[in-house]
């Protein structure tokens, strides 16, 4: 069992009030969680991810138990290893390519250097085709070389698995195509599991190798 | 201009020490403000942010009743470790800090508002443990807005007057800082001084001013 997930999570504000309740199990090396905006599916993998923390239920990858509520078992999202790509990327700003995907290796107080050397990093940069840009700032960037540079970020700090939110929603149509193509090529190549969560049906029929239909905060059926 | 140097060089001491003071206090008081989630939060930014709209004398009349020799701060503090702080310079130094500190806090708070809760999550699923998360990522984005609330509280402790004539008094080389000086020296019909005194600190302001200015937000790349 890869992914093992039985979440449920009351969210309160004063504009809504919002109830997740998600269970499901995933086998596949490739899974992608469909639904419509605001049917729940960041905050499902932001509890995967360690970065919200479910009212109770279970978050368990492969044989770890990651969080437990009836165990009080809550593992940080910094050892949980995933690599997870923001929908907006959330790449630093005031650090360049190189910095940002190095940004990781380094668990002390500075980040790394703004010509830091590292054999990984320059191995991602080639792969990505970020060495041209590497000096630059990310709002100097295209969507697409944005979209790589957080990809290779994930990817550096050698995660167990990929939790994409929404990987292609910045870019415009066709690029959007291209990247997908992108991302096909690289996922078969590095074998690493992925989740994936999209509102676009063309993910899910692309990626979708096991799928899980997510509306109003719970499981339906497609 | 001799007379001025005494005056100036106790005007930037006092100064000196009540915007160390107010950075620390204020930076830590407004990172819980922006991040903390707690009931009262609004009221405590409300009391904390009295000292900007309330009279300097009511405020140094408060803060006689706090640290005065019968005040159960200033009381405790003369009966164990026989500190008075009343006419004192450091007696200014408390008074320029509390009038100052909204002036932090709040530029603080709004700079650690405008940092993308979603970049601090990006640093922790990179394995960031939380201290390194404000050093590496919150504190590079929020320095400038700190540093302009941290100029402006320094602009504002050189020109305190009220609460410090009222905690410390105007004792000639020991407490009477520059715009006590010049309130003395109009009373005494000595316009020469107070002249030169008034240049002094109109200048040591307007540095300050266009320094706070360069560095406030939205002023060029980040």
């Amino acid at each position: 069992m890869m992914f093992d997930v039985d979440i449920d999570k009351g969210v309160h504000s004063r504009e809504r009030s919002f109830r997740l309740k998600v269970s499901f199990k995933s086998e596949a090396r490739r899974t992608v969680i469909y639904g419509p905006s605001g049917a729940g599916k960041t905050l499902t993998l932001q509890a995967i991810a360690g970065l919200l923390q479910p009212d109770a239920g279970r978050v368990a990858f492969g044989e770890e138990v990651l969080f437990d509520a009836a165990t009080r078992v809550d593992i940080p999202a910094r050892a949980r290893r995933f690599g997870y790509v923001f929908q907006d990327y959330a790449l630093f700003p005031q650090l360049n390519v190189r910095q940002n995907i190095a940004f990781g290796l380094t668990s002390g107080l500075l980040n790394p250097a703004t010509d830091v050397r590292d054999e990984a990093v320059e191995g991602w940069l080639s792969t990505f085709e970020l060495t041209q840009v590497a000096g630059q700032r990310p709002h100097q960037l295209s969507g697409g070389q944005r979209q790589r540079t957080a990809l290779a970020r994930a990817l550096a700090n050698s995660p167990r698995a990929l939790l994409l939110d929404e990987p292609f929603s910045a870019l415009d149509p066709d690029l959007r195509q291209r990247m997908r193509g992108e991302l096909d090529d690289l996922l078969s190549r590095i074998g690493i599991p992925v989740l994936m969560i999209t509102h676009d049906r063309e993910d899910l029929e692309r990626f979708g190798e096991a799928r899980i239909y997510l509306q109003d905060g719970s499981i339906a059926q497609p | 201009m001799g007379s001025a140097w005494i005056p100036l060089a106790l005007t930037l001491k006092v100064a000196a020490w009540a915007t160390a003071i107010d950075l620390v206090l204020g930076v830590a008081m407004a990172l819980a403000l922006a991040r903390g989630r707690f009931p009262g939060r609004d009221t405590l930014d409300a009391i904390l942010t009295l000292p900007m709209v309330l009279p300097p004398t009511v405020l140094g009349y408060y803060l006689l009743v706090l640290v005065g020799k019968r005040g159960w701060l200033g009381g405790w503090l003369y009966d164990t470790f026989g500190i008075n702080l009343i006419f004192t310079w450091q007696g200014a130094v408390i008074a320029a800090a509390v009038v100052a500190f909204p002036l932090v806090m709040k530029s603080a708070r709004a700079a650690f508002e405008g940092v993308d809760t979603q970049l601090e999550n990006a640093a922790r699923v990179l394995g960031l443990p939380e201290r390194w998360v404000f050093f590496r990522v919150t504190l590079p984005m929020a320095w400038r807005g700190i540093l302009a609330g941290v100029l402006l509280a320094a602009a504002r402790s050189m020109g305190e007057f009220g609460a410090t004539l009222m905690v410390a008094g105007s004792i000639p080389g020991r407490t009477q800082t520059l715009s006590i000086a010049i309130y003395e020296a109009v009373q005494a019909g000595r316009d020469a001084d107070a002249n030169i005194l008034v240049g002094v600190i109109s200048a040591a302001c307007v540095v300050v001013l266009l320094v706070a200015g360069r560095l406030a937000p939205g002023r060029g790349a980040p």
